[in-house]
């Protein structure tokens, strides 16, 4: 009896794939923002979090949910440039925003610096982390870079890195790609 | 039944490597750099549905009734399961299966699992938990090992043996008439605690039952063929009804190594509403599902001659199992048997109790069994040293066990790295210079250790190999490998595709490694007791030879030549006499083809069994093909008055027999060095004193015991960037002859020398033992005041006789 309801529900609903397929009426918000350079606009249920807007309503799931606290630092993207926690970010915070994910780092199949670097010093290894990390790193290369810094110090970019929890590499790799990137990038 | 074994020994290669023990990058690592990789939770089907367990909030109770009829009513509820619906019992270890997906008599710990619901989304199946009424009795709960031993009260009613889970007591040698004989002897009490793997990607399973006789589930394991065996099992399927496809993984440490509740929850679910299911863990849940390192208390007694060598070791070990067998029957064994190297005793005696608990279940975190034993013996050494005014690094090499050699419980030990990485760290962390010399909170320690590559037996009786790969060839020249092992990210398919490419003169991103497929990839056994370089690697180098041979015997017709004339390397086929003539890869796939038809083959793998253990009852347990060996050095800044403890450096030196892949090894040594600091330092994954919930804000009435501390990975603390110090991560090089290309284990040895060193650093810094584990900052300051007032004592009666 159940399953039937749910296929009818399903029938008047296009958007089948989303688990929100047979929600009870609730507050649905339309989100418009630029995501990774492309203007988008969602409709999301008003308490949904940044990173549910991102993984389920968009579908990009680079970004991670290691804990849904805001304790790990898997689900970290950048708005309007800075890292932020998604988790624990409200979806509606991202209207008329900037929201920058793993996604679009690198552009049209070119790999970005720290992509590279991650590769090429063996920074990556269960890769659960590693989009949240690279999303802070990228964010304190660009301050750095705007603020016209020139140096970077192992100790910048562990305090960077430092809401970012890997449990694989001890993070010495990590250090290092950020480090080969900055040097890249400068 | 006509048995083919193969059980190689290749010999050490000596030649020129063109892909083995270069730097490449990681297969699949640009996957996981863009985003593309899909792990267990970005994966959904079209109208998938939503699980999520209801748990018991007591640590004890017996279940009298579970009604889910409100549960069921609810608008949106799919489907509702609850234990007497799954009862078969099971367990990782088939001689102990003493768990039920769901809880369908008693709960054993808090959190443990009873009813589950299928949902349109999460928020209506947590929803609908609470609409669940559960009826419990509560029974006391016994939440350690000596209120478990204490009691009439038995968890497992059907256990023969009270509370206690296993017992082990084994006797090398006459311990006693050697501690008699002894000059010094060294005693002393340890107490190592829980914690648990906490890999960032909390476990996921999602599961779709299509009605045509095939349930699919993708589960976040490291062993996909034990939990095909159990899922048929608990759900009364056959094997080829179900297939398990293991998706890239978010870390495992152990943590993922046998099937958890989810798994046949979301299986059961979709079974019955014909919808798929996905199901994934909070954080809290991480912590309930636990596995993680058993807390053991240790009394250790070692007698040793004036020179030093090692005449007896007595051990005697509590171990705390939790609720659970898991893999304890094996940590049972580990806790005394995986003692007995890089050092030799004369004599050896362990007794070992793993005693049920109403917690969550302990298990194989990396390491699994021999970290805890090992802190125990290396700061026992190190007390010996002080005693014996030996340094002790000389009393380690002193005690050295040797190579080519057998232990003293029987197992054959090959190549040996371990004198050269004492003298690694002893270089790098200039210990003579400053060892015992540094002012007065600075200093350093140092410990060894040793691990399986593997160990010789699967965990359930079979004369079948232990590892099985099939390789393709294809025209454009690239290779398929297909291989049931796990990449957990340790960069298990990278080891394989780096072996392929030596053989088949390709480069690693040439090859294609599909894995973790029961239905696509022949059996491996999985990612458990660091099997998978030494195993899989035995079975991918037997078909990438098979299938080099072809190639060259291919090229070798065409150029009228012999196939010792042709060499695959660097995307060619060529002359080995004429460097000129040489043709492009594809090119030499293609002539292959040709003669020999499509072009595949399978390698398969089993251990050695005759005469590498003894013949004892249990001796095969822990014995392994070839073992690593690993010495550590710790450099620490300690603030005596506040407690706190800085690791400086940390100097790891590690024999892996031959590193395949460089930049892997170095990865598994600096991360297992990382994982060992902050269970030294830092993680307990310990209960809330009676009464309190997590946080400790709230009493609740009496009888809610067994609670955990810290279950969000802030109350845990894992170390952050800054909390983690340098480490130099040292390869050492022995190949062994048992070992692909000599290879060994990289992933568990390097950490077991760490907490051991990081506490004897401790004591050449400012003098005092901390024998219970983690070392915090209380427990310093409460020995630095324990020092002072014994050496106040001593002044007053050192006047007093003055006077």
């Amino acid at each position: 009896m159940k399953q039937n309801i749910h296929i009818e529900q399903k029938r008047d609903n296009p958007s089948s794939t989303s688990p929100d397929f047979c929600h009870r009426a609730r507050q649905v918000e339309i989100v418009s923002f630029v995501l990774n350079s492309e203007p988008c606009q969602v409709a999301v249920p008003s308490h949904w979090t940044l990173l549910e807007l991102l993984r389920y309503a968009i579908g990009l799931t680079g970004s991670k949910q290691g804990c849904d606290k805001g304790d790990c630092g898997a689900c970290t993207v950048r708005l309007n440039g800075q890292p932020v926690l998604s988790c624990i970010t409200l979806a509606l915070d991202a209207t008329e925003q900037h929201i920058d994910t793993v996604e679009g780092l690198g552009m049209g199949g070119t790999p970005h610096p720290l992509q590279n670097a991650f590769e090429e010093c063996g920074a990556t290894q269960c890769g659960f982390c590693t989009p949240g990390m690279m999303m802070s790193a990228a964010a304190l290369i660009e301050n750095k870079q705007k603020a016209e810094q020139t140096n970077i110090s192992r100790l910048e970019i562990a305090t960077a890195l430092g809401g970012n929890l890997c449990r694989c590499t001890g993070y010495r790799k990590i250090l290092d790609a950020v480090e080969r990137a900055w040097a890249e990038m400068s | 039944m006509v048995k083919k074994k193969q059980n190689r020994e290749s010999e050490p290669v000596a030649e020129d490597f063109r892909v083995i023990g270069k730097n490449h990058g990681k297969v699949g690592a640009m996957d996981r750099l863009t985003g593309v990789a899909k792990y267990t939770d970005d994966l959904s089907l079209p109208r998938m549905l939503h699980a999520k367990i209801l748990r018991s909030p007591h640590a004890h109770a017996r279940i009298l009734n579970i009604d889910t009829s409100a549960a069921e009513a609810l608008d949106g509820v799919f489907g509702v399961v609850v234990g007497s619906e799954m009862p078969t019992r099971y367990g990782v270890i088939p001689w102990t299966p003493d768990e039920q997906a769901l809880a369908a008599d008693k709960a054993r710990y808090v959190g443990d699992a009873v009813a589950a619901v299928a949902a349109r989304d999460e928020e209506t199946a947590n929803a609908a938990l609470k609409l669940i009424d559960v009826e419990y009795e509560v029974l006391e709960p016994l939440c350690s090992p000596q209120a478990a031993l204490a009691s009439p009260l038995k968890i497992h009613e059907n256990n023969k043996k009270g509370n206690i889970s296993k017992h082990v007591k084994l006797e090398f040698g006459e311990v006693d008439n050697n501690l008699k004989k002894a000059d010094l002897i060294i005693e002393g009490h340890y107490e190592f605690h829980g914690t648990n793997h906490a890999a960032i990607e909390p476990h996921c399973a999602l599961a779709y039952y299509d009605n045509k006789d095939l349930l699919t589930i993708w589960s976040s394991t490291q062993v996909p063929h034990y939990l095909h065996r159990e899922l048929a099992k608990v759900l009364v399927l056959e094997t080829r009804q179900i297939r398990v496809i293991q998706p890239p993984l978010g870390g495992a440490f152990g943590a993922k190594s046998e099937p958890f509740d989810l798994e046949f929850v979301a299986a059961k679910l979709s079974m019955k509403t014909g919808l798929p299911v996905k199901c994934l863990y909070t954080r809290e849940e991480v912590f309930f599902a636990h596995r993680g390192r058993h807390p053991f208390s240790m009394d250790y007694r070692m007698g040793f001659d004036q020179n030093g060598h090692i005449l007896a070791v007595d051990a005697q070990t509590i171990l705390d199992g939790g609720a659970y067998s898991s893999f304890g029957l094996v940590t049972t064994y580990y806790s005394g048997q995986l003692l007995c190297s890089p050092y030799t005793f004369d004599t050896f005696r362990f007794e070992s109790t793993r005693v049920y608990t109403n917690k969550p279940t302990c298990g194989p975190k990396r390491g699994h069994g021999s970290v805890q034993p090992r802190f125990a013996i290396e700061v026992q050494l190190d007390k010996a040293a002080h005693a014996l005014g030996l340094d002790p690094i000389e009393l380690r090499r002193r005690n050295f066990l040797g190579e080519n050699t057998r232990t003293v419980n029987g197992f054959v030990v090959g190549s040996n790295g371990f004198p050269e990485c004492l003298d690694k760290i002893e270089e790098a962390s200039r210990w003579r210079e400053r060892y015992d010399k540094l002012p007065y909170g600075r200093g350093l320690g140092v410990a060894g250790s040793t691990y399986i590559s593997g160990t010789n037996y699967c965990v359930y009786p079979s004369d079948l190999p232990q590892a099985g790969v099939q390789i393709c060839l294809d025209r454009s020249g690239r290779a398929r490998i297909f291989a049931g092992c796990s990449d957990i990210g340790q960069g298990s398919d990278t080891v394989l595709a780096v072996i392929a490419a030596e053989n088949l003169g390709l480069e690693v991103n040439d090859i294609r490694v599909v894995s973790a497929d029961t239905d696509l990839t022949p059996v491996d056994l999985g990612a458990y007791s660091s099997r998978i370089t030494l195993m899989m690697g035995h079975a991918c180098l037997m078909a990438a030879e098979n299938l080099g041979k072809k190639v060259r015997e291919a090229v070798a017709q065409h150029w009228e030549c012999s196939a010792k004339q042709v060499i695959l390397a660097g995307r060619r086929a060529q002359r080995l006499d004429d460097p000129e003539m040489f043709i492009p890869i594809q090119e030499a796939f293609v002539l292959a083809e040709a003669i020999y038809g499509t072009l595949g083959t399978v390698g398969y793998y089993d251990t050695p069994k005759e005469g590498v253990h003894g013949e004892y009852r249990g001796a095969p347990i822990g014995a392994s093909p070839a073992y690593s060996f690993t010495a550590h050095v710790v450099e620490v800044d300690v603030d005596a008055e506040t407690g706190d403890v800085e690791v400086i450096q940390i100097w790891a030196a590690h024999d892996c027999g031959r590193a395949l892949a460089p930049i892997l090894v170095e990865g598994q040594i600096e991360g297992s060095v990382y994982m060992g600091a902050a269970e030294a330092l830092m993680e307990n994954h310990e209960l809330m004193p009676s009464g309190l919930n997590p946080g400790g804000r709230r009493k609740h009435g009496p009888g809610l015991e067994g609670v955990l501390a810290h279950t969000s990975l802030l109350d845990y603390p894992i170390p952050t960037t800054l909390d983690t110090p340098d480490i130099a991560s040292i390869i050492v090089e022995k190949p062994d002859p048992r070992g692909p290309y000599g290879a060994k284990e990289a992933g568990e040895g390097p950490l077991h020398p760490v907490i051991p060193a990081i506490a004897n650093a401790i004591y050449d810094a400012i003098g005092v033992r901390i024998d219970e584990l983690p070392i915090t900052p209380e427990k310093i300051v409460a020995a630095v005041q324990a020092r002072e007032e014994e050496n106040m004592k001593g002044v007053r009666h050192a006047s007093a006789s003055a006077l």
